[in-house]
């Protein structure tokens, strides 16, 4: 993974810079020792590592702004990082620039229920805002499977999802407001209680922007009403097929489960050694479908669904009957990843979104990538909404293995592209999917991104390296306004 | 009357926008111009651009729940085909035809550029978040995509959400994608008479704060009809309405008798909601669209009584307040914008004379940091200014 050159005159100022950042933040708050940054060399994407050049935990965003004007004025590179849970890179450091460790924005500022929302501090846990409002019978539906250790800001860098999105959308569906802090250091609120705020959709822009166009230093949730009653149902299918077609199915009776999730017949027997769920484990595809509203609700709907499976080939139904049966139905789900962890000695995990209809003819072709590659690949997917996660095995330590895994999970994500879908659906670009983005956007289209992120941050300083292929300067860029053979910015060099 | 492009494709789209931009001639952006008394006023521009020959619906695959129009289809049209397999847009998107007493059928490219919506915004989100995919042609006259027509995709930036609601000053659109729902089994509503705004909302607040499928909630005072209404709209399956219904007549025991509203009155009341209907005569008034907190809407509104003639209803639980001025030279700016200035919600002007458009900001006046980002966003997509240059805010 190729990441831009380290800047040396940048390097043979650290002790400036250090001093500097210290000079902001008092105290404990700045790291420049190797054992004390080592926890942050890498996110959940530990395949690739880098020391940054110095880690700095702010605690207020006027810190944060003081940091990011300083980090402008000197040209210094910045990566942002919430839980370090990426699995896409997204806060991987750099070699030569801060590391911004947002973790001790760790408060929930204020919880309102009358306008169900809450403000929280962006270094909350994705959990912790659900923990603070639980009690009151509400909570926040976006729930990634890091969720208790991803951070609520990290949420917005990366748009996450989750099991329940299907039915409630993703962050950017039920963020109200944020306030950030810019390159230059001006702190900026956008929305806040209310719906839609006015003007451009800066709010939805920021959402899923991976860091590179501002720090999120505050962020106000929605929050909704816990249903009143959730049933999960387990559905074994005899083949992926039967279970790819039910999930068609139930979509198109005009059903919208609150999460519908399959796994494949290895991703069930890890799961199931790991948690004791009670999957079959005869089954080739494994659904779980989880159904909320009122109680006469999910009867109806449990029944229905069933119904469907069966005219399906299902080959066993099983409805939790209560709270602690649902809640071991997902166990094994929620475990999947570590519970593949533990029969290999690495995973990759990929991310591709696929329309729901091409996810039969998808995991075939996956099967025969699969064998090409000589790696085995275990899916679990989100598959009410088309968003695959198959996951890689090899072992890192055989270079060998890295390189063809980099290579089949790539070939599989320009798989999901082919039908139709993109390289990412929650995860996000980071560096893992970087080079691939010519896959699915023209250059065209990734200019104008581009442009769009010059906009914030003209000299490239945060998060450089990352979503984009290759950075063009902003005022290379430009030049493709011109008309009439007017150079704007004769005097920067062209390369 | 000015000369018009009416390019038929994409292709023809570029084109035009690319003359424009050579001969740095700005353009009038519209679909059917039903909302072109909307915005900034842009007299004086030699030329427009319209998108309504560019029509059609370009995909739509009702198992997949998905559906793409080209950006002159008339929002009936895909009304329409939905209904056919018993789907909906989600977001029930307003008609200003009401408002503006237009008549040509709004296109979904101008709901998309004015990211409309309607009452059951609150419970399934906005236009723009039913939207998944868009193609566009910038100022420049490329054609750029963004997002796709997969249900979830965070690849690279969202410059869908971006073109929702910028009113075709960045980009005019080509194509656009949403994602659809089912229609409800069932719909009907729960009202309460007699209540005054602050204990309206505040029953709206609990019916919000349920789960029993509450898909809408509006309060229209006394000084709209004889007395006032305050309903709620229940959707879903037969059982989860029926229990809704139920259940929220216990939960509003303390505010009065619940009355249940079915049928087509239940859907006509809900339709003049959504079109702002009690307040579109006489023509002549000015008409605000206030988004805040829906605990501040009560106070804000007494404020603006206090000083201004007003009518004036809510929708999305207290969330967006309605407002016709009755009498003001500045068509109740001052005033409104004031009483806003606290709560951190945006007023827009919705409706007024040209005169009155001219003078007064029709979008919420940004601080100086967001000002800064748009008008770089604004360059950065249109920096010969030819896309609706002025119609959200001078110099954008």
């Amino acid at each position: 993974m190729e990441m831009p050159p380290l800047d040396p005159a940048i390097l043979a100022r650290r002790s400036d810079i250090v001093a500097a950042l210290r000079a902001i933040v008092p105290g404990e708050g700045v790291i420049d020792d190797l054992d004390g940054m080592r926890p942050y060399e890498c996110d959940a994407l530990s395949a690739y590592r880098q020391m940054p050049m110095v880690v700095v935990l702010p605690e207020t965003a006027a810190q944060v702004a003081a940091i990011l004007r300083y980090c402008q004025d000197n040209k210094v590179k910045v990566v942002p990082r919430g839980g370090g849970t990426s699995l896409s890179g997204g806060s991987m450091p750099i070699g030569d620039g801060i590391l911004l460790a947002m973790g001790k924005f760790n408060r929930v500022l204020e919880i309102d229920y009358a306008n169900r929302c809450a403000r929280v501090q962006p270094g909350v846990t994705n959990l912790g805002v659900t923990k603070a409002v639980e009690h009151e019978g509400f909570y926040y539906a976006p729930d990634p499977s890091s969720q208790i250790a991803c951070s609520i800001g990290g949420n917005v860098a990366e748009n996450s999802g989750g099991v329940h999105c299907l039915k409630y959308g993703l962050t950017t569906n039920n963020l109200l407001g944020i306030e950030m802090v810019l390159m230059n250091g001006e702190i900026v609120r956008l929305g806040g209680k209310h719906l839609d705020a006015g003007g451009y959709d800066l709010l939805g822009l920021m959402t899923g922007s991976e860091g590179l166009l501002g720090v999120v230093t505050e962020v106000t949730v929605r929050l909704l009403r816990k249903p009143s009653t959730a049933r999960a149902v387990l559905l074994g299918f005899p083949t992926e097929a039967g279970a790819a077609d039910c999930v068609a199915a139930v979509i198109a009776s005009g059903i919208i489960p609150g999460g519908m999730e399959m796994m494949d017949k290895d991703a069930t027997k890890c799961a199931e050694a790991y948690v004791g769920a009670g999957y079959p484990l005869d089954a080739e595809g494994l659904l779980i479908v989880e159904l909320d509203g009122p109680p006469v609700e999910v009867d109806y709907l449990v029944e229905r669904v069933a119904d469907i499976a069966k005219g399906r080939g299902a080959t066993t139904i099983r409805v939790s009957h209560d709270e602690q049966e649902r809640v071991l139905f997902w166990a094994g789900r929620k475990a999947a990843f570590p519970a593949v962890g533990q029969i290999s000695p690495d995973y990759m995990c990929l991310d591709g979104s696929v329309p729901r209809g091409k996810l039969v003819e998808v995991l075939a072709e996956m099967r025969r990538l699969s064998k090409q590659y000589g790696l085995r690949v275990v899916n679990v997917f989100h598959a009410g909404d088309g968003n695959l996660h198959p996951l890689i095995l090899f072992d890192a330590n055989d270079p060998d293995e890295l390189r063809r895994c980099e290579e089949l999970g790539a070939d599989i994500l320009r798989l999901c592209v082919r039908v139709g879908g993109v390289l990412t659906g929650e995860h996000g670009v980071g560096i893992e999917k970087r080079d691939l983005m010519g896959v699915q956007f023209t250059e065209i289209d990734l200019d104008q991104q581009m442009r769009v992120k010059c906009a914030f941050d003209p000299d490239h300083l945060l998060n450089p390296g990352k979503v984009f292929p290759q950075l063009r300067r902003c005022a290379e860029l430009g030049r493709l306004v011109v008309t009439q053979n007017r150079l704007p910015f004769p005097d920067i060099p062209r390369f | 009357m000015t000369d018009c492009y009416k390019p038929r494709d994409e292709c023809g789209l570029s084109s035009a926008i690319k003359d424009a931009a050579t001969a740095k001639m700005p353009l009038v952006v519209r679909g059917a111009g039903s909302k072109s008394a909307m915005g900034r006023p842009l007299g004086g521009y030699a030329m427009s651009l319209t998108t309504e020959r560019m029509r059609g619906v370009s995909l739509y695959e009702p198992t997949e729940l998905v559906i793409g129009a080209l950006p002159g289809t008339p929002v009936s049209e895909i009304d329409r085909m939905l209904a056919k397999h018993n789907q909906m847009l989600p977001f029930e998107p307003m008609d200003h035809r009401v408002l503006f007493g237009t008549s040509a059928e709004p296109t979904i490219g101008g709901i998309v550029a004015g990211n409309v919506s309607g009452p059951r915004r609150i419970a399934v989100g906005a236009c723009r978040d039913s939207l998944i995919g868009v193609r566009l042609v910038t100022g420049r006259g490329d054609v750029v995509k963004s997002g796709g027509r997969v249900m979830k995709n965070v690849t690279g930036l969202d410059l869908v959400k971006l073109n929702c609601g910028a009113w075709g000053t960045l980009g005019v659109l080509s194509e656009v994608i949403f994602k659809v729902l089912p229609k409800p089994a069932r719909s009907l509503s729960v009202g309460l008479g007699g209540m005054n705004d602050t204990t309206a909302i505040a029953a709206l607040t609990a019916a919000l704060g349920s789960s029993f499928a509450v898909s809408a909630a509006a309060h229209i005072p006394a000084s709209i009809g004889s007395d006032s209404t305050t309903i709620v709209r229940l959707e879903g399956s037969d059982g989860s309405v029926a229990y809704g219904a139920r259940e929220l007549a216990k939960l509003w025991r303390s505010f009065g008798r619940a009355e249940l509203i079915e049928g087509d009155e239940s859907a006509n009341l809900w339709l003049r909601v959504r079109d702002a209907h009690w307040l579109a005569q006489p023509m002549d008034r000015s008409i605000w669209r206030l988004s805040l907190a829906p605990s501040k809407a009560p106070h804000v509104l007494a404020d603006i009584r206090q000083k201004l003639g007003v009518r004036y209803f809510f929708d999305w639980g207290g969330g967006l307040v309605w407002l016709a001025v009755v009498d003001a030279d500045d068509a109740g700016a001052s005033v409104v914008r004031e009483a806003m200035a606290n709560t951190g919600g945006h007023a827009t002007l919705v409706r007024a004379s040209s005169e009155m458009r001219h003078r007064i900001d029709v979008f919420e006046p940004l601080p100086p940091a967001v000002l800064k980002l748009t008008q770089e966003i604004k360059k950065c997509f249109d920096p010969d200014r030819v896309l609706n240059f002025g119609r959200m805010y001078a110099g954008i």
